[in-house]
């Protein structure tokens, strides 16, 4: 078995084999979605329960859409409004919802570290959909997947990420998993969105943007969320865009790059329109992935791997 | 009431020497090769016999937040530890701003007698930061400096009026020193492992910034600031630079600080999560420079209890803070297992020091004359610190079932047996 863990909490620990193993799952689920019944009897009887402890819309749905083609019973769960306001701890949270004999948590949660405490402290499975600054593996998974399908490899590729690095959990765990599969990957953003030490990911560090994308095979950009950190990480969106956003002559640099985002797009932003909307941007596939792998997952760690059916 | 000490291995700051040790009337009546009548005997051969130990930083939790600690539990587990005078912080519920606390925090350790409550008053009313307390009242009432522990005073300008006045009583000012604003929301240190585990960081310079200041601030006035739980390589460096300008500046360390790194924090264990945070490998070796060369003072605790509910729950919730009495004295053997300083160095640092910083008579030192407090600490055992042995209400620290080496195994306070570990 590829893939024996109990839960799916980061990239960071996780070995190229079972990687790679999540992204073969997932290949073959994406062909579901291509159906006429988009549905597999596979999860039938188990319950996935979508625990948001931070509001994400489409993540979610994601996650509902994965769990229900593979027959899950999929609830959600938005604890913003509910016991955690009330006083109720984290894990008493979890705790009663455990009680009602569920299978698999899909958990979202403000602080970095919360999921991997959720899943010490529960018996059924976890997933991490983004927790805090830390990790969001099946955003990485799917940003691979999505890599693999128009680029027909991963091994020798150049990535770039560009962006808000330092607050970024989709960063994060790009950082981990792509340079395990034999990706070149370079990082670029404005010094305040960079950590102070960057040692610890062991990958290139770009001056400008200029570096960053010559010659890239893949440009990912990352959502600048202004409302979340305050003024004092950029001055302004338009400075924004005119030093770290990608356009078309920018584009130009690159080795035919496709263009990644984990959305949603700020237009004129990050990314120009032209180039959100261009022939060379994969964002909307990279949603679809984004199902396939999520099916993968929930799965891989809601089966111990029966056969597809 | 006679007690004897027989074949004790007398460990003070500036020599160690074997003698029995007389104690009259909770008073070191002599020290001794003769072996005089007394009510009791112990021998201590092999044992290491220090002055008892004085914690100058500690949070008590009393009044207020009793289920936490309280000054009976706290003064247990000070006990078990060979400390036999503690400093606990003012930012209690209500604050410690005002001499009826001081005196009730101080009436209720006298009344257990098994360890001196010498009180933090607060520097600020409230610990609001903004009007001084009435720190000459609160002397009178047994506070033996001031603080707003816990939070940095804020504005220079009430720094400045806090050193000028309480130098006026001989007193000093402990500084818990953190830029906030710089700190932010942080929650470890700001390094490798907060970029590795998305845990907002806290900069070092967080807390160099007002050290300086408060270096600095002591230079204007002349007042004597004593730096808090110091936990960098610049802030060392600081503490360095003010002493040989001669600047009015002391410092201690937590033992937390010399012994643990930030790595501990890839775990996400909110048992190592304290303010100021664990920090680098390098600040760790700064930390063992600095108490080689004489910059850092003393050691302190820095006892921070929390209920288990408070620190079980989301990393960034949880309130920063470990307890450390009870393992103040092996990892404090552990600096001297490593060569960093030899056991007459743990004696000034952990007890002489502090004595001479609090203006402690007759404390710090075994000699004749002085208090019979005294810590046996039997420097090889080897043990797993667990719930048993643990003294305080909380468990909240890194140490709790872990292998240490070095305990204390008898202590006595005023010449009276307040502690002996059964095992
Ligand atoms: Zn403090």
């Amino acid at each position: 078995m590829s893939y024996s863990r109990k839960d799916l909490i980061g990239m960071i620990d996780l070995s190229k084999e079972e990687i790679l193993h999540l992204l073969d799952t997932a290949e073959k689920f994406r062909e579901i979605n291509h159906r006429d019944v988009k549905k597999v009897p596979t999860l039938k009887g188990k319950t996935v329960v979508n625990l948001f402890f931070e509001n994400s819309t489409r993540t979610r749905t994601s996650f509902e859409i994965a769990g229900k083609r593979l027959s899950a019973d999929t609830v959600n769960f938005s604890a913003s409004a509910s016991s955690t306001a009330k006083g109720e701890t984290l894990i008493d949270t979890v705790h009663n919802i455990e009680a009602m004999s569920t299978d698999i948590f899909v958990v979202r949660h403000a602080y970095s570290g919360a999921v991997k405490f959720i899943a010490e402290n529960t018996k059924a499975s976890v997933v991490n959909a983004g927790d805090g600054l830390n990790e969001h593996p099946t955003q990485s998974l799917l940003d691979m997947l999505t890599i693999k399908q128009h680029k027909g490899r991963l091994e020798g590729l150049n990535v770039a990420i560009i962006g808000d690095i330092t607050h970024s959990r989709v960063a994060r765990s790009n950082i981990w998993a792509m340079p395990r599969l034999g990706i070149n990957l370079r990082l670029f953003g404005p010094k305040t969105m960079l950590p102070l030490c960057t040692d610890p990911f062991g990958v290139k560090i770009c001056g400008n943007m200029e570096e960053a994308v010559e010659g890239a095979d893949v440009i990912m950009t990352l959502r600048i969320q202004r409302e979340r950190q305050g003024k004092l990480l950029i001055p302004s969106v338009k400075e924004y865009a005119r030093y770290f956003g990608l356009n078309a002559a920018r584009l130009r640099l690159s080795n035919n790059a496709i263009v990644m985002h984990p959305g949603p797009i700020n237009r004129g932003v990050e990314i120009s329109s032209e180039i959100a909307d261009c022939g060379q941007s994969v964002i909307l596939p990279q949603v679809e992935s984004g199902v396939a792998v999520r099916m993968a997952v929930l799965y891989t760690l809601g089966t111990g791997q029966r056969g597809i059916e | 009431m006679k007690i004897l000490l027989t074949n004790c291995k007398i460990v003070n700051h500036d020599k160690t020497l074997t003698k029995n040790i007389l104690i009259e009337d909770g008073i070191i009546k002599s020290l001794t090769d003769d072996t005089p009548q007394a009510d009791k005997t112990y021998d201590l051969k092999g044992k290491m016999v220090l002055p008892g130990l004085i914690d100058m930083h500690v949070h008590f939790r009393d009044p207020g937040l009793e289920y936490k600690e309280d000054i009976i539990s706290g003064s247990y587990a000070a006990a078990a530890g060979g400390v036999t005078a503690v400093c606990p912080m003012a930012n209690t519920k209500p604050v410690n701003d005002n001499a009826i606390i001081t005196k009730y925090m101080a009436d209720k350790g006298k009344e257990l007698g098994i360890c001196d409550i010498l009180p933090v008053g607060a520097v600020s009313k409230g610990m609001h930061g903004e009007e001084l307390t009435e720190m000459g009242d609160m002397l009178s009432a047994g506070a033996c400096a001031f603080s707003d522990d816990g939070k940095p005073v804020l504005g220079s300008d009430v720094m400045r009026r806090a050193l000028e006045y309480v130098s006026g009583f001989g007193g000093m000012i402990l500084s818990h020193s953190e830029d906030k604003q710089l700190a932010g929301e942080g929650v470890i240190h700001e390094g490798e492992v907060s970029a590795i585990t998305g845990l907002r960081g806290i900069p070092a310079e967080t807390e160099e910034i007002m050290i300086a200041r408060d270096i600095l601030l002591a230079k204007l006035t002349g007042g004597h600031v004593h730096i808090c739980h110091i936990s960098t390589r610049y802030g060392v460096e600081l503490v360095r630079w003010g002493k040989s300008k001669g600047i009015n500046v002391t410092c201690e360390v937590t033992p937390h600080h010399f012994s643990l790194t930030d790595r501990e924090l890839l775990s996400y264990d909110t048992n190592c999560k304290m303010n100021p945070p664990l920090r680098s490998a390098d600040d760790v070796k700064a930390m063992k420079e600095g108490l080689m060369d004489g910059t850092i003072d003393c050691i302190a605790t820095d006892h921070a209890p929390h209920s288990r509910d408070e620190k079980f729950q989301e990393f960034d919730l949880a309130p920063f803070g470990i307890t450390g009495l009870q393992t103040l004295v092996p990892l404090t053997l552990n600096l001297v297992r490593e060569g960093v300083i030899n056991e007459n160095d743990f004696s000034r640092l952990c007890s002489y020091a502090p004595a001479q910083l609090l203006r402690l008579k007759g404390r710090g030192v075994i000699e004749e004359g002085a208090m019979a407090d005294i810590a046996v600490i039997d420097p090889d055992k080897e043990y797993v610190f667990d719930k048993k042995l643990n003294k305080s209400k909380s468990v909240n620290t890194p140490f709790m079932d872990k292998t240490l080496k070095g305990l204390c195994v008898l202590t006595f306070k005023n010449g009276r047996e307040v502690y002996k570990a059964d095992i």
